[in-house]
């Protein structure tokens, strides 16, 4: 599993980083999405599909 | 495919009468039966559209094809047209009334500041804050009004503190906002309630020009990238938004808890359900309950029905919160849910900056309350207590209880 940020797109409103926090971060300076682990382990899918699903911007996929 | 417009589906306004106060109007209800996506009158005339499908409404807070830009919306409120006077004076930086790309220059330059992170540090003076009224009630004794004792203040000090603003002018902000959130008032005194409040951000604004503080419009005038007017402008909205919203939700928050003792058991008792709770509030209770609204810039399909061009839709969240085909038992509290997608902090660009924020305050206030007062109870029957059915944002005007 990839995870793909697409920060320009990202609105900064953390639901990402609320959810997958092991995957996923804010930066200090705009908020906008940062990846902790691109390429997380399985254990982890569920909580990172589920920030994709939550994302209000579409900023965010998940390659197999 | 698109069908026909049933006649009867025409010439009606937006149902804003509740039969009972944690639950919509019953009239919508039938609305949805009908259609997810149908028509509506707009205050104006105007034949529009109101959403009451999940699916449907986050299609369209997610598509920029749907403009939030307010010269090209139509109001369903009588007392609330949009006058082009009005649009001329509204405050620069008002950027919730924004598209992007000019919506994405402000909130970038805010939403740094409004992290999960960020708002994790904050946790501990939030608990301070609850702790400090809590203490203040209990001094003071039963019965009290929870509203003005601990909902409004509560949000209202930590909003303060983080964006500078003076605790100490509440009385005037306070005034003004709920002037202005109020949808019976006559459109002049709103405007005029606007403009004070614009005046009071953009005084605070030069001030701090000259003695910069370590808060949130300090940083924003050292950053050097925005006017003062702009910055006012941007104080108003993150001040009107920081603190009604949440002071609503604590209230109505309390009061569907107290008239549910099950549920009140949960949030009082269970530290580990606490996140799934506020979110299940936040779906139960959809207090932005009159909105949002869009304006379509292209003909759009939504839900098989064609949306065209320049016509206004409005998006029912306390109907969407509720659609039965995104939650099972819809109209049932359930804290120990997953409420995990409901719309009540919106969704696309414009999903609420302030909604961590919003999470912590929840997190930490309710169980404080419960805990503090095990035995807290109305002090006056259910039916009495008064709600803000014309508010724009819903809630208890009042919420006396004793312990």
């Amino acid at each position: 599993m990839k995870i793909n940020a697409d920060a320009g797109r990202c609105v900064g409103a953390g639901m990402c980083a609320l959810t997958a926090p092991a995957v996923f971060d804010q930066s200090d300076d705009d908020g906008t999405v940062v990846v902790l682990d691109p390429e997380p382990p399985e254990a982890l899918r569920a909580a990172a599909e589920q920030a994709v699903r939550l994302c209000p911007s579409g900023a965010l996929s998940i390659t197999p | 495919m698109t069908e026909a417009i049933p006649r009867r589906e025409t010439r009606e306004t937006l149902p804003i009468t509740r039969e009972r106060p944690f639950d919509p109007p019953d009239e919508l209800g039938r609305w949805r039966e009908e259609a997810t996506v149908r028509r509506m009158t707009y205050a104006d005339g105007h034949e529009g559209w109101v959403v009451t499908g999940y699916a449907a409404a986050r299609a369209i807070l997610a598509d920029p094809r749907f403009s939030n830009r307010p010269e090209l919306l139509h109001s369903p409120f009588p007392n609330r047209p949009i006058r082009r006077e009005d649009l001329e004076r509204m405050p620069p930086g008002f950027f919730i009334r924004m598209d992007p790309p000019e919506h994405t220059r402000y909130r970038k330059l805010l939403t740094g500041q409004f992290t999960v992170r960020r708002m994790k540090l904050l946790e501990p003076r939030i608990a301070e804050i609850v702790a400090d009224h809590l203490d203040a009630m209990e001094r003071h004794g039963p019965p009290v009004d929870l509203v003005p004792t601990f909902a409004l203040p509560i949000p209202s000090l930590v909003i303060c503190e983080l964006l500078g603003v003076p605790y100490g002018d509440r009385e005037r902000f306070q005034r003004d906002s709920a002037t202005l959130l109020n949808l019976e008032t006559p459109l002049d005194d709103a405007q005029a309630a606007l403009d004070d409040l614009f005046a009071y951000l953009h005084e605070l604004v030069l001030r701090k020009s000259t003695e910069q503080g370590d808060d949130l419009l300090s940083g924003l005038i050292s950053a050097g990238e925005l006017t003062d007017r702009e910055i006012a402008g941007m104080g108003l909205l993150l001040l009107i938004a920081g603190h009604e919203t949440t002071a609503n939700m604590l209230g109505l928050g309390t009061f569907a808890l107290l008239c549910d003792p099950a549920q009140l058991t949960v949030m009082r008792d269970d530290p580990g359900s606490v996140e799934n709770a506020v979110e299940e509030l936040m779906r139960y209770l959809s207090v932005v309950h009159l909105g949002p609204i869009r304006a379509a810039l292209e003909d759009v399909e939504i839900d098989g029905r064609l949306i065209r061009a320049g016509e206004s839709v409005l998006l029912s969240l306390p109907l969407v919160n509720r659609d039965p085909e995104r939650f099972a038992d819809p109209t049932v509290l359930d804290l120990a849910r997953s409420a995990q997608g409901h719309l009540g902090f919106g969704h696309g660009v414009h999903q609420c900056l302030g909604q961590q924020l919003a999470r912590a305050e929840m997190r930490i206030a309710f169980p404080a309350l419960l805990r503090r007062f095990p035995g807290l109870r109305l002090a006056v029957p259910p039916e009495e207590v008064p709600m803000r059915a014309a508010m724009a944002i819903y809630g208890v005007h009042r919420l006396p209880v004793a312990w």
